[in-house]
Order: C-alpha cells, then structure tokens, then sequence
C-alpha cells in the first residue's frame, strides 16, 4: 500500500524544527520565539490540509504510512489517523502556536531549552495520535513524558520538583504496566498469527479471542496507564500539583492535550481489543467517572487557588468523557470525543485567562483579587466567556459535548440505568457552583486590595491568542458538524464492536416500540 | 592401614574450611591474606591426590598454575595492604569501611 | 411573513453584538437605545405580520416550521435550528416582543446617566434573543438553549450593578443565586429530556408529540417525563421549591425586573407546559402535583407580600403567586387559561414594576413604602396607571386581570373541586389586599417623606409606555371573554389555542357538567372577595393604619414568620448549601483529598524510601561480610542443588 507521507511530515515537523532551534544563540530569543511560531504553525496548516483531505465515509484509517523497523520483531513505523485521531490532532497543533504565543513574555530565560522541549512535547503528541503500532505508541508515550517533566521542573513555580517527580513517576509506573501487557498481547498474537506482532489493526482481530481470565488483566493493565492519564477519580492527585507548578504554556498543553491522551487511549485500545471486559467493566469505571464529576466539582468549589479550582474541574469534565466513552452508544461516544476537544479549548482559555492575570499580579489565591472587572473589562468579558463554555451553556461547545454524552448514557444497555446519567447531570449545578462563586470573588463586588490599582488590561497579543479559541467555542456549539461528521463513521465502528445492537435488550423503562 | 583417598580429601576439606573460616574472623588483613593461602593450598592438595589416584599428570599440572596465581595475588595483595596501611595506618579490616553507603 | 420569523431571534441577536461590541465607545446614549429597541420593535411587527398571515389561513395550515440549519445530527438525534410558527408561540412571541419593545423604550429613560448603559441595552437584546429561541423553537433542545440563555441573561441583569450591596450580602451574589436555583431546575429539565429521547427517539416536538399518542407508552414514563420537566419549571417559574431566587432578584433595575421577572422568563415554565401538553394529559398525577404545587404557591406567596416593606419587594412575591395561578390552571387542564394569564399578567404587573421604577426614580432610589404616601398628587400619570394595574391584578372586571384570573378560578371550580377554588379565590382575596396596601401607601394618605425628597412626574419616555400597558391592561382581556358572556362566538382567545391542546382535551376528557349558573355565581362571589378586601385595606391603611401595626404587634410570631418569608432561605443554607460547602471543603478537599489519596501516593514513595534506607544498610563497606554472604549464599545452593537431587 502506498505511503501518503503526510502525517510523517506533520511529525517531522516539529521534530526537525526542535533542533533547528537548538543552533540559535543565547541573545536570540526573538528569533527563536518566531521560528518556534512559524514551525508550529505549519504544523497546524499540514493538519488542516488533512482534514480537507479526509474522507468521513471512511470509517477505517487513513493516511497510513508503514516503514518497517525493528525488522527481528516484526515491529513497523505504522501511522495512520480515523476521524477521532484527527481532532485530536487538529487540536494539539491548534493549541501549540497559540500556547508559544501567550508564553510569549512570561518565558524570559532559557528560552531555547524552553522551545526546544515544547516542539519536542509536540512530537510525542501528535504520535501518539497517530501510531498504530503498539511499540510506536509506547515510544511516543513515553516520549512526551520527558519534556513535561522539563517543562514544570525548570520553569515551574515554588515546588515545580515535587510537581515534576510526582507527574514523572505518577505517570511512568502506569505505562509500564502498560508495557508488560503490550508485550503479552504480542506474544499471545504468535498463536492464531503465527508471529509476533505489535500491529494494531491485525490485532484487533486476534485480542478478542483471548480467554477471558487473561483479557481481564490486560484490560487492568491497559486501563490502568489510562486512568493515570486521564486522570480518573482515585488516580487524579498528580493533577493538582502539576498543573499548579507548571508554567502557563505547560499548564494548558497538559489540560488542553496530554489528558486527552489517556481518554484517547481508552477509546483506541481498551474498547476495541477488549470488549467484553469493557462491556463488563462499564458499569464500575463509569462509577468512578461519575464520582470524578462530582468529588471533582465539590473540590473545586472550595479551592482558593484559582489555578488549583481549574486543575480540578478538568478531573469534573474529564469525568463527563469517560462516562460518555463507557456508556457505549453512537451519541455518548461522539459526544465523549468532541468534549475532549471542547474540553483542550475551555479548559486551555481558563489557564490562559489565569496565565494572564498572574503575569502582572504574580499571585493566584482568589482572596487576593475582588472587583477587577472595573480595571480590565476585557479580561472579565474573557473570563467569563470561557467560564460559561466550561459551565456547559447551551449555544457553546461545552453544551454539546456534555449533552451528546448525557443523552447517550441515558439510554445505554451497557450501563443499564437512568442512575448513572442523575448523578452525573448533578455535575452541571456544581459546575456553575465553583466557577460562577469564582468570577464573583475575582471580577465582581469593590477592589480590595490596593495592589490591583492600575492593572493593565489585556493587550493586543494576550487577545490574539484567546481570538481564535474564542472562535471556535462558538463554532462547535453552534454548528458541530463540521467536526462531528468527521467522526461519525469511527464512532459507530467502535460501538459496534462492543455489541451487536439489536441482540441488547432494552433497558427497563425505555425504548418502547410503536404499536402500530 | 591403607590410606585411602577419602583421608586426603578430607584433609584437604578440613583445611579450606579452616582458610575460609580464617578469612571470615580474622581482623589483620595480613592473617587474612595467610588464609586465602592456606585455601589455595588446601585445593593443590586436593588436585595432587586425584592426580595420584587417578594415574594422570593434569592435576600435577594445574598445581603449577594455582601456585603462580597464588604468588601473584599475594604480592598484589599485600602491595595493596600496604598502601592501604600508609594511608590509614591499620590493617584492621573493621577500619577499612570506606565503601560504606 | 412566516418565512421572516427567524429575523425576530437574529435581529436582537444583532443588536446585543452591536450595542456589546462598540457601545462603549458610541457616546450617544439615544443611539444606543434606538439601536437596542428598534430590533425588538422590528422583531414585534415581524410577529405581528405573521400572525395576521396566520388567522387569515384554515386552521389546518396553521403551523408552520422554518429551519436555518442543522445543529446535531448524531444517531437518532437530529435537531436544527427550526422556529415553530403556530397559534401558541405566536401569542408568546408577540407578548415578548410587543412588551419587550415597550419596556426597552422606557428603560432609555430610566437607565439614562448609567455607566454601563450600552451594557444594559446589549444584555437585553441578548435576553430578547434567547427568549425567543425558547418559545419558537421547534424543539427541546433548542428551547433549552433559551432556556438557559435567559437564565444567563437574567445573571447577567440581576448583576448589572455588581459592585453594590443587596440586603444582607451583595448583588452578585443575588445574581449568582438565581443562576444556581435556575441550573438546579434545569438538571431536573435535563433529565426529562433524556427520557423523552429514550423514550421516543427523537427530541423534535412535532414527532415526540405524534409519537406519545401512537407508542405505547406506560403511564409513569410519562410520569416521569412530566415531574422532571416540571422540575425545571418550577425553577424557571419561581415555584415552590425553587422560587427562592426572584424575590432575591429584585437587586437588578426596575426594567429587568418587569421584563424577565414578571412578563416573560419567568412564565417560559408556563409556556413549556403548555407546549408538551399531551405529555402531561398523558400523566394525570402529576397534573394534580402541579395544581397543588401552583395553588399553594399561590397562596403563601401572597401571604409574604401583604407584610413586604420594600415595593419591588411585594410586586415579586405577586409576581411568585401569580405564576402560581398559571400553573393551578395547567394543573387542571386548563391551558389556554393559563396562557391567557400569562398574557393578561404581562401587561399588567410589567405595568406594574415600570410604575414603581417610576416611583423610585422620582423618590431619588428609595425603595422603602414606609416613606411614601400621598405620592399621587405629585405623580398623577404614574399613579391612574398603577391603579389601573392594581384593579386589574386584584381581578375587578372588566379589567384583563379579571377575565383571566376567572377563568383560572372557573376551572379550577370545575376540573379540580373546591379545594383548589378556594385556595385560588382566597389567594386572589390576599391579592387584591396587599396590591391595595401597595397602592395606598405608595399614592394614597399622609406624605411620609422627608424633607429633602421632592416627587416629581417622570418624563415622557417613561411614562408614555406606563399608558400604553395601562390601555392593554384595560382592554387585553377582551378576547378572552367566556362563553358564558358571548355565547355562540366562544371564548376567542381559547377558540384560537384550541387546536394546540386538542389532543391534550381529548385524553382527559374533561366534560363540564356544571351549569353556566354556577360560572356566573363563581364570578360574582370572587368580584365581591376582591371588592371586599380593597375595601378592607382602604378600611386600615387610609383610616386607621394603627390596626396594622398593632396586630402586627400581637401576632409577633406570625408576622416574623411572614416577614422572614417562612425562612426558607435560611432552611436551605443550613440543610443544604452549608453542610455542603463545609463538608467540601474540611473532608473532601484537606481530609479525603490531600491526606488519603494523595497521602496514599506520597506514602508510597515515602515507603519506597524506608524500604531502601533499610535495605542500603546491608552496604556496610566491610569486605569480611560481603565474603561472609558469598559463602552462605554458596552454600545454600550447594545445599539446594544437593538436595534437588
């Protein structure tokens, strides 16, 4: 089959441009800003160049590029995308320049190290989007785990180590418990294949005829990295500390893209290769989703760090996604996967908006702020702009992904009650709880503190980087269809290797048919 | 009484066990060093009788080549002690932790 | 026309887009607020249009969809955003717009000299545009949409002075709590959502309707659907248990209070009982649950306004029980009535907030009722159109109020029994009794002011849409006159939303077995409640206001029980929100949090850490014992390999 080569540019770019950027000198940095903004940039247009040239009706890969590699064990450089790789990648490249450009002035030194890791970061997001080989995906993995610990351990804020260690190893003893399952697949696939393969597409065929005892421990091991990742409700407390600790720019990749990994990864993997165990396991992970929705929104509500409020409203809506990906329907699954994109957008503007305040306060503790929507009124329209579409507002993105996904598990014969979708819609009061009480303490009511005297307002770049998130949050919520017919047919596909819809029966109250 | 070979043999195992045990107790490196020694010659003992017993002439042999390595490990060793000794001015080996965690 | 009706939801879009982008540097106040009331006065003639083109066609043509685009289109879903043209949202859009329209015109008066007077007029224009997404939508998602995008406007409008105080705590913080009594609401609408597309399918009105007459659906799906959706209601429309927030949002201007707190938001509830209908003449229990819960809204509503001080204060609590009213008639089937008082209610108590605007402008911003009196002699346009308002919400024909209100009590009377009749009569009596209060107080009897308040009439701007309300409010209720007075003509007003609730009549089957007698003796009776109370509060406070205070002084308990508004403020904060935020934030956050979870990660390391200072001891740097190990270990596997075997 022939190689289209366009996702391999799209990797190499930034790849290639991070050690472009290693040449420069230490007085450069204008230079180096620049160049990390136009190789970012491609990047984004190579994306968008993608997407027109993607075909919805497909629902398999596409794209594909195999180059063989590691030639002894069968292991290939295999990429491809579907329709829901392709906004995730849409949105890594997306955030990328926009990210680069709000650290524009708050990044002062090291910054060729600073924009040499963030390429790389790049690099490894987008990989692992696009791998369809295991070792492949495990590499990239891996791979982006490095520069992010960089990023918050160097540039970071009072206890950027702690942070950084804890992401680090947090993180890292999940994936190896990933590693030793990848390679159990592998091997199990020598079997039926008759050789040893680390080849998805081939082993989505052979994974589920393992026997069950077997698939449920792969599952674990799987799920487990994932959950870490995503983070799911217990394994969430390395979010705090880092997004906390971490710079701005490091703070809104890491919402914006790394968690979307883990719920990436629960879609691409633990559905598909598993599914009866998925089917089995539905009902107790959408459990923890939901008490991550709540438990997240209620610890939210009483931080007093604004950067902590908004680390822990991504452990609320992230819930909302891994219910959506469990519940297992055509509208659950689609909406699961467009919230993650709302999600990088609304979470991402939130840590900016923050970013930008901190930058000329250099204090986040909300009781330090009150009554600055008088001093900067754009940067309380923004805020609450982007509170609002993190709040679910209908008519913003927020709103769709939320609804699709709630309306969804409603129905779902896998979770097979109206109880899990009661609880987790609770989670929209609780959202306009913490972050409504928080605008009020931060915009509304009289200046208290005479340190805000004479804050400057955002300026002409802080508004650019926020311009086109703000575009887009509208976008999605009032015609999503641009981005979710891009995903339909992938959607469908994976519900439909859960189960066979017409065997399920209905859930007890619903889907009555007609008597005529 | 004929002397078999279970008598050299165990001889020769009652003499490593007293080098072993000497090795492990001893405190002056110099009698520890003496020890090793003696271990060494408990297994020339044990080569020279299986060569006589055996009729074959490799034991023989091979006593030449542990009695060089004994030699040359032994001026090493004691070169070392030495050295050890105008630095530390012991040759306690309790002293000599400086590999210590 | 029909077609253009989409322009009624765009254009106030557009103005709330050009008054919120350059408004802040368009200096001219009257630009401004033409800008901000034209749309809406376009917006009004379009309705208007279309309606007329309406009444000319059969009734079988009469709905008619007009879609601009799709919105989400995912499995069985498929929502556009697709206005409804029919009987019901055209009554609805053109008291929104027409009224709307009147009090845009007169906030360019009242707001005059505010600093964030663009703000105002875009947020209302937004507000107009959400308004109407919600009652021309053609389903539930998009009425959602609107749904919450007036509860956000509201916040926004309640807000609009968000530095200042409110009673006991601030204005944002007003804003904020009608936000989250709204959400609260909304999760319940939420839910009835998700079941009806479980249920049905599909979430488009036309095919959710059809289908809950053809699917054969058991009663407590319907049930369900109808107490969710109901639950959203009560808190769009201030009822019991959700009405905590309107009397609170009185912290915004006089004009937002009359727009979205009286003529419209609060009456999409109404509105959206009305529209699913069929569902709930499909779940005849919960009809009963929504007259109880209307009618004894009513009532101890009504019960806080007679000892409310502040004006806009005794106009909300009206406001509160008078939605009760509406939902009594939902209650017991009786929808056009219930539409009709929506209508009627409009004109009247908007009239109503924008008169007290008036009032309290000219009062230099006091609010308090204790320090007005005699006003009337300083006001005379404000005041004939308050008394106006006033005799109308009290019911006294042939006044609007009157028509519909009796309709209200009619069938009440006659679908639901006596209980609900006199609930209904003895609230229209407090009614009419505190109203009067208001009145007498406010224009009536001895000054009270000091000496440095100097009333004045309001200008033109303001006063001219008080008359233009006045004279709606006189004549709105023709077209609802009962049978029973015009005979073979029918009631007009119920003859026109009759097709709408066609299928609905039919399932309960209501069959008035009582005779035009007893209509007319029921009419008669709640006249003469209502004269009797003006009567009453004439009686004590124009001639012997110390019969008042003295029996406030001897029921202390009782009157601090209606003055604390039966402290369910205060229940809520001590059950809920405390207990919740406490709970929050000394368990879940410092305890479950940071000491358990985290303490679980961190105590791993910190094992990890024991395990290995323990285990490095092992490297104590004396070469005997490492020999001393080798041995041992070279023994035992001497010894296992012997034994092995």
């Amino acid at each position: 089959m022939e190689n289209s080569l366009l996702l391999t540019y799209l990797i190499l770019t930034p790849f290639i441009g991070s050690f472009l950027i290693l040449f420069f000198k230490k007085g450069q940095e204008h230079l180096i800003r620049y160049t990390a903004l136009a190789i970012s940039t491609i990047a984004f247009i190579i994306s968008v160049v993608i997407y027109f040239q993607f075909d919805s009706a497909n629902s398999g890969f596409q794209f594909i590029d195999k180059f063989q590699w590691i030639k002894g064990l069968n292991i290939h450089y295999h990429v491809g995308i579907d329709g829901m790789s392709l906004l995730l990648v849409l949105l890594t490249t997306f955030l990328t320049p926009l990210t680069l450009l709000s650290s524009w002035t708050s990044i002062e030194n090291k910054v060729k190290e600073f924009t040499f890791f963030f390429l790389m970061l790049e690099v490894g997001m987008l990989g692992v989007f696009i791998s369809l080989d295991l070792f492949l995906f495990y590499v990239f993995w891996e791979a982006m785990l490095i520069p992010m610990y960089f990023i918050i351990g160097i540039w970071g804020g009072k206890e950027r180590i702690y942070a950084a260690v804890k992401f680090f190893i947090y993180t890292m003893f999940g994936s190896l418990l990933m590693l030793v399952a990848m390679i159990w697949l592998a091997v199990y696939a020598i079997e039926p294949l008759g050789y040893f393969t680390t080849n998805l597409i081939e082993l989505y065929n052979v994974a589920p005829q393992i026997p069950r005892d077997i698939q449920n421990w792969m599952f674990i091991a799987f799920a487990f990295s994932f959950a870490i990742k995503v983070p799911i409700f217990p394994l969430h407390t390395w979010l705090p500390d880092a997004h906390v600790q971490a710079p701005t720019a490091g703070s809104v990749i890491l919402a914006g893209v790394l968690l979307k990994m883990g719920t990436y990864g629960l879609l691409r993997f633990n559905l598909p290769l598993f599914p009866e165990v998925a089917v089995a396991a539905a009902p107790y992970i959408s459990i923890l989703a939901i008490i991550g929705i709540i438990y997240g929104a209620l610890v939210a509500m009483v931080q007093t760090d604004v950067k902590k409020l908004v680390a822990y409203s991504s452990v609320s809506h992230l819930g909302f996604v891994v219910l959506g990906i469990f519940a297992m329907t055509q509208e659950s699954v689609q909406g699961a996967i467009i919230q993650m994109v709302n999600h990088g957008l609304s979470t991402g503007a939130l840590f900016l908006l923050v970013g930008i305040i901190y930058e000329r306060t250099h204090t986040r503790e909300i009781s330090d702020y009150g009554g600055i929507a008088k001093l900067v009124p754009v940067f309380a329209f923004a805020l609450m702009f982007a509170s609002l579409s993190s709040v679910g507002l209908p008519g913003l993105n927020g709103f769709i992904g939320e609804f699709l996904i709630l309306v969804g598990s409603f129905k779902s014969p896998v979770l097979g009650s109206w109880w899990f979708t009661a609880f987790a819609a609770s989670g929209v009061i609780f959202a306009a709880v913490y972050l409504l009480w928080m605008y009020q303490r931060v915009v509304y009511g009289e200046v208290t503190n005479p340190k805000l005297n004479g804050l400057k307002d955002m300026n002409n770049r802080e508004m650019l980087v926020l311009l086109p998130i703000f575009i887009f949050i509208v976008w999605i919520g009032i015609y999503p269809n641009t981005f979710l017919k891009v995903s339909d047919k992938s959607t469908v596909k994976v519900v439909k290797q859960m189960y066979n819809p017409e065997k399920i029966k209905p859930v007890q109250m619903g889907l009555i048919q007609s008597s005529k | 009484m004929t002397i078999t070979i279970e008598y050299y043999l165990i001889l020769s195992a009652f003499m490593f066990l007293v080098g072993v045990v000497g090795v492990l107790i001893n405190r002056n490196a110099i009698v520890v060093f003496m020890s090793i020694e003696l271990m060494l010659n408990s297994a020339n003992l044990t080569l020279v009788t299986f060569s006589s017993f055996l009729g074959n002439s490799i034991g023989q042999l091979f006593v030449f080549f542990v009695m060089t390595v004994a030699a040359a490990e032994a001026a090493v060793g004691l070169a070392i002690i030495i050295a050890i000794f105008r630095n530390k001015l012991t040759v306690n080996i309790d002293e000599i932790n400086i590999l210590k965690w | 026309m029909r077609d253009l009706i989409y322009l009624t939801v765009i254009l106030p879009l557009l103005g709330f887009l050009i008054n919120g982008i350059f408004g802040s540097k368009i200096k001219n106040e009257k630009l401004i607020g033409i800008i901000g009331s034209s749309v809406v006065g376009i917006s009004f003639l379009i309705a208007l249009g279309a309606f007329f083109e309406t009444l000319a066609l059969p009734v079988e043509q009469r709905q008619k969809i007009v879609s601009l685009f799709s919105w989400m289109a995912v499995g069985n879903l498929n929502v556009s955003f697709a206005f409804q043209v029919d009987q019901l949202s055209l009554v609805m859009a053109l008291v929104v717009t027409g009224v709307g329209f009147i009090i845009h015109v007169y906030s360019i008066g009242y707001m005059h000299g505010d600093r964030g007077y663009w703000r105002f007029f875009s947020y209302m224009n937004l507000f107009i545009f959400a308004m109407m997404n919600l009652i021309l939508a053609d389903n539930f998602v998009l009425l959602f949409l609107g749904w919450e995008g007036v509860g956000l406007c509201s916040y926004l409008l309640i807000g609009f002075w968000y530095d200042r105080k409110f009673e006991k705590s601030t204005v944002a913080d007003a804003s904020k709590k009608a936000f989250i009594v709204n959400r609260i609401g909304d999760f319940g609408f939420l839910l009835g959502m998700f079941l009806i597309y479980m249920t049905f399918g599909s979430l488009n009105f036309n095919e959710v309707f059809s289908r809950a007459l053809s699917f054969n659906v058991p009663t407590y799906v319907f049930g369900f659907i109808a107490i969710f959706l109901f639950i959203g209601a009560t808190g769009k429309s201030a009822q019991i248990p959700l009405f905590v927030w309107l009397p609170d949002a009185m912290a915004g201007p006089t004009p937002v209070s009359a727009l979205i707190h009286a003529a419209t938001m609060v009456t999409a509830g109404v509105y959206m009982v009305a529209r699913t209908s069929i569902i709930y003449a499909s779940a005849p229990q919960i009809m009963m649950v929504i007259a109880i819960v209307g009618a004894l809204t009513a009532f101890f509503a009504a019960t806080v306004g007679i000892v409310q001080n502040d004006i806009k204060k005794v106009l909300a609590y009206s406001t509160v029980s008078q939605l009760g009213y509406m939902f009594l008639a939902m209650g017991v089937g009786a929808f056009s009535a219930g539409i009709f008082h929506v209508m009627t209610h409009a004109f009247f108590k908007a009239l109503l907030f924008l008169a007290a605007g008036s009032v309290i402008h000219s009062m230099q911003e006091e609010q308090d009722i204790q320090k007005f009196g005699g006003l009337k002699k300083y006001m005379p346009r404000t005041h004939i159109t308050f008394l106006i308002a006033a005799l109308a919400i009290s019911g006294i024909p042939p006044l609007s109020g009157f028509f519909s209100k009796d309709e209200i009590l009619w069938f009440s009377f006659a679908n639901g029994g006596l209980f609900f009749w006199i609930m209904g009569a003895g609230t229209a009596m407090i009614t009419a009794f505190y109203m009067f209060r208001l009145y007498i107080l406010t224009f009536d009897g001895k000054e009270r002011f000091g000496k440095d308040k100097h009333p004045h009439e309001s200008p033109s701007i303001i006063t001219i849409p008080l008359i233009v309300l006045a004279v709606l409010s006189v004549i709105g209720g023709f077209i609802g006159i009962p049978e029973v007075f015009s005979g073979e003509h029918g009631n007009q007003f119920h003859n026109w939303l009759a097709p709408i609730f066609k299928d609905a009549d039919r399932k309960l089957a209501y069959f008035s077995m009582h005779s035009h007698t007893t209509e007319i003796l029921l009419m008669v009776l709640s006249v003469v409640f209502a004269v009797s109370a003006i009567w009453f509060a004439r009686y004590i406070y124009l001639k012997n206001p110390t019969i008042a205070t003295d029996t406030a002084k001897r029921f202390k308990g009782l009157y601090n029980l209606l003055w604390n508004k039966y402290f369910v403020d205060e229940a809520y904060d001590a059950v809920i929100v405390n207990p919740i935020v406490r709970t929050s934030s000394s368990f879940l956050w410092k305890i479950a949090d940071n000491k358990i979870i985290d303490g679980v990660v961190n105590g791993s390391a910190k094992l990890i850490d024991i395990i290995s200072a323990n285990i490095r001891k092992l490297q104590n740097g004396v070469a005997q014992f490492y020999a001393l190990v080798m041995v041992l270990g070279i023994v035992a596997a001497f010894f296992w390999i012997i034994l092995s075997l």
